[in-house]
């Protein structure tokens, strides 16, 4: 499969993350479109990870080049699930404190 | 076109369609199962990549683990459509655009470059026989430390979320 | 005994110090005795200075202290430079300086303790920088002192700032003033660059090799300077306006020494202008039109001051004129007789305010001869000394600048003597309607007359002694051979130059003639104006016709008010209404404007929603992506 068409669908992707993040409240929904961003990302390194490794064969038959960007991508979804328990935590504490989850809310950095 | 070419096709415009979803559903309930769906439209790319392990870990953590706890999270609140009015159409507007024009402007920067190609079927880098030889031969640090990066996350989570 | 020159000025500028410092605290008593007694302390310095300097022989020296500029090209020490003239100078300022100090003291006794010894704070401020003037060995050192004096005379003519007429003048006087020091300070720029210093002793041999032009111009630049500060037209107005300032100011300032800066300035650079092929004529011409011009302003004024005030700037007039045809020692000689008999005559007038309760108007005056007989027997001395009447010192020194003008050309005599003659008349004016004649003023103040203190009346004595003996020091040939002891006390700092003029040998015989015909008509003058004003009655009428136009002072100053202060306010104007306000204010107050403005649609940016800010953050990347990918 050309590289290409990997790299028009991460940013296709990412980009739909981005236009959520601008035009949604919910602190929710912003949080589900940064988790997805973080996936298209993830997406093209291993897309990257196949294409090095296919033009590392053509030279070596034993290579493991691309290993490590796939590798990389495992620790990403590991912090991202860290973030993801620290972010949701956060969430919860700012519904607690002003009874909704709606960013615009969020405007105590103009004061 | 062959079969892989078909399957990478659908699981494009799965991937696509579901994501726009995710954006524009109303209920944010709606919005996370669509979400579930991209994940497992990408965690069939991984496949189709060959990439067997991180398409099965990206179900279980992404499509399992998180998204259930946004699910929880969403069901705590008990939030629905009405919670937010979207006023701003000035907003909406702008967010669309300067999204559409990020994905535009990095899409005329890459569309002319050497085009290569991705391997698809075959290369078992991806296997977890492989995958783990390398991570704990080289990488059995990061490994050991991304433990105690979620040791402290949980505990952050827990003290965050404690109710006082 | 020259070792110990720097005390000299040390000590007025300690008496400065203390009375300035500690004029909140000091009683009257004290800082009245304290700058006097400086101001004596340096007068005796000056004494023994002056008693080595007087034997045969003395070469000029220099005293250097410290280094002042030094750089690579230009090195000005600090340097004082004791020889005949400055020794000269150093027991005139001094001395009248101590009498005036001592006058003060009485004259100024009603004011506040604090005004007191902000007055004698002020009035050693002025020794030390005068001293400073004529102690400097280069023109560096003696710009110091110039300026100092300039600052010290606009200090005290604004003496009494509560009144804005007199901080008027003394603005006027320190305007004035600058104008002159700028051609100075041109000048002294101009010898930087010719020279590469600014020492008398560098400058003066080189003067020889020096092209004319340049020397002309130089030597004019000085004359600019001197103009200013010796009241020379076209700078004299401030002079007779400066009379705001106490009357011992006067007296010391406006007519005894700083007045006289200038010509000591251009007597110590006697070789420059006797090299310099026009100056001479022009410094002459100038002084000689001063001379005239003051003293015809001086026939019909009635304020007892400003008579004397025009008086001065008349006598300065002619000390020029003696500068400007070689008669150097008879400036100076000037210099040192006018310091006597005008500081008396400015003391005399004090007391004579100070008897009427400041009441300076003429007019009003009349008889005081019977109720002030310290003051009218000294004033008298005064007044014969100023008309020249021999033996009296006045004769000696004008007389000798008179021959001089003679021996360049006998135009220069003749308008110079009628210059001398109408002093004869307005002093004797001034002295027939003060003293002479019956009582024009108030009851009140008839009443209240009487004779001032010891500490006025003592210097009015000792200075009407000097002001008749002084003379005796330069007795011109024709009397008695070799007996002008100041000629030759001062022959080795005019040597060159006299060297280098010609020497027009005038007979006895017409000697004698000029000086009888000179003096009959100033006696002569003298009985019409003691006859017509000693039995002066108030008319109430207006002058009219010629006398108005003297009585206006020539309307110099309205000329000087259309000539050059109204285009410069309408300038002023113009600057003010258009560049100021519509450029320069628009363009700060526009640029205020705009950031008021633009910061009023910023803040639209800092919503506090974070939503927002992702936007801008959004739209800036994409924009850095656009110039990073498609900017090449």
């Amino acid at each position: 499969m050309p590289i290409n068409y990997y790299i028009f669908l991460a940013v296709a992707l990412f980009s739909i993350g981005v236009m959520g993040v601008l035009t949604r409240r919910n602190a929710i929904i912003v949080f589900m479109c940064i988790e997805l961003m973080l996936n298209a990302v993830n997406l093209l390194l291993v897309a990257f990870s196949k294409m090095h490794h296919a033009t590392a064969l053509a030279g070596d038959a034993a290579t493991m080049v691309g290993a490590e960007a796939q590798l990389f991508v495992f620790f990403i979804m590991v912090v991202a699930a860290a973030e993801v328990s620290v972010g949701l935590a956060i969430i919860v504490m700012m519904y607690r404190n002003i009874h909704s989850v709606d960013i615009n809310f969020l405007n105590r950095l103009k004061h | 076109m062959s079969i892989t070419e078909i399957l990478f096709w659908f699981l494009t415009a799965l991937a696509l369609l579901s994501a726009l979803m995710v954006v524009f559903s109303k209920n944010p309930v709606h919005s996370v199962l669509w979400l579930i769906a991209v994940f497992f439209a990408i965690s069939g790319h991984y496949i189709i990549l060959n990439a067997q392990f991180l398409a099965i870990v990206n179900l279980i953590v992404y499509a399992g683990a998180i998204m259930v706890l946004f699910l929880f999270v969403i069901m705590l609140m008990n939030l629905n459509a009405e919670t937010e009015p979207q006023k701003n159409r000035w907003l909406w507007w702008a967010g669309t655009i300067a999204g559409g024009s990020l994905m535009l402007v990095i899409i005329a920067a890459l569309k002319n470059t050497e085009n290569q190609m991705a391997q698809i079927k075959g290369g078992d880098i991806g296997l977890i026989q492989n995958l783990g030889k390398v991570l704990f031969n080289d990488y059995v640090l990061p490994f050991e430390i991304s433990s105690v990066l979620f040791l402290s996350a949980m505990v952050g989570a827990v003290v965050i979320g404690k109710k006082d | 005994m020259t070792k110990l020159t720097y005390l000299i000025p040390l000590f007025p500028l300690i008496g400065f110090l203390v009375n300035g410092l500690g004029r909140r605290v000091l009683p009257k008593s004290f800082s009245g005795a304290f700058g006097s007694l400086t101001v004596l302390a340096s007068f005796i310095l000056s004494v023994l200075i002056f008693m080595e300097v007087r034997v045969d022989g003395f070469t000029a020296q220099q005293i250097r202290l410290f280094s002042f500029i030094n750089t690579a090209s230009l090195n000005i020490p600090f340097a004082f430079q004791i020889d005949q003239l400055s020794s000269l100078f150093l027991l005139i300022i001094t001395g009248v300086g101590f009498l005036i100090h001592v006058y003060s003291t009485a004259y100024m006794s009603n004011e506040g303790s604090d005004h007191y010894a902000r007055y004698f704070a002020y009035l050693n401020l002025f020794v030390f920088s005068m001293l400073l003037l004529v102690l400097g060995a280069n023109y560096v050192i003696m710009f110091i002192g110039w300026e100092g004096v300039g600052l010290c005379s606009y200090l005290l003519i604004g003496y009494w700032f509560k009144n804005g007429d007199y901080n008027n003048a003394a603005k006027k006087a320190f305007v004035m003033n600058r104008i002159g020091d700028l051609g100075f300070l041109l000048a002294v720029f101009w010898m930087i660059g010719q020279f590469g210093t600014t020492n008398f002793s560098d400058i003066f041999p080189r003067a020889n090799d020096t092209a004319p032009a340049v020397l002309t111009g130089i030597t004019l630049l000085l004359f600019v300077g001197a103009t200013g500060k010796s009241a020379q037209i076209p700078l004299y107005t401030w002079l007779p306006d400066a009379m705001a300032g106490p009357t011992p100011v006067s007296a010391l300032i406006h007519a005894a020494t700083m007045v006289t800066a200038g010509i000591y300035m251009i007597a110590r650079s006697n070789i420059l202008y006797t090299l310099a092929p026009v100056t001479p004529s022009i410094v002459a011409v100038i002084g000689l039109a001063t001379s005239i011009l003051a003293a015809t302003i001086a026939i019909q004024q009635n304020d007892i001051k400003k008579v004397l005030a025009y008086s001065t700037v008349s006598q300065l007039g002619l000390m020029f004129l003696g500068l400007g045809v070689g008669a150097y020692t008879g400036a100076v000689f000037h210099v040192m007789t006018h310091a006597f008999f005008k500081a008396l005559l400015f003391l005399g007038a004090g007391s004579v305010i100070h008897a009427m309760h400041h009441e300076q108007d003429i007019r009003n005056m009349g008889g005081l001869k019977k109720h002030l007989p310290v003051t009218h027997l000294t004033f008298l001395i005064g007044c014969i000394a100023i008309a020249g009447i021999p033996p009296f010192s006045g004769f000696f020194s004008k007389d000798e600048i008179l021959m001089g003008a003679f021996a360049h050309s006998p135009v220069l005599y003749f308008i110079g003597t009628f210059s001398a003659l109408l002093t004869a008349f307005y002093m004797f004016r001034l002295y027939a309607m003060t003293f002479l004649g019956t009582f024009r003023g108030t009851h009140e103040q008839e009443h209240h007359l009487h004779e001032s203190p010891a500490a006025i009346t003592i210097p009015l004595v000792i200075l009407a002694l000097l002001a008749v003996v002084a003379g005796f020091l330069g007795i011109p040939e024709v009397f008695a051979k070799d007996a002008h002891w100041l000629q030759h006390f001062l022959a080795p700092v005019f040597a060159d130059s006299t060297a280098r003029q010609e020497a027009h040998a005038i007979s006895h015989n017409t000697e004698y003639a000029m000086m009888g015909g000179t003096v009959l008509a100033i006696l002569v003058i003298m009985f019409y104006a003691l006859k017509k004003f000693g039995a002066y009655t108030k008319t109430g009428e207006e002058a009219s016709g010629f006398a108005k136009l003297l009585a206006n002072k020539w309307y110099v100053d309205e000329i000087y008010e259309a000539v050059i202060s109204r285009p410069l306010r309408g300038l002023s104007v113009f600057f003010n209404n258009v560049i100021e306000r519509s450029a320069i204010d628009g363009i700060v107050n526009g640029t205020g404007k705009f950031i008021q403005y633009s910061s009023r649609q910023l803040r639209w940016l800092q919503s506090g929603q974070v939503g927002s800010y992702i936007l801008i953050m959004v739209v800036a990347t994409v924009v850095f992506f656009i110039i990073q990918i498609f900017g090449k």
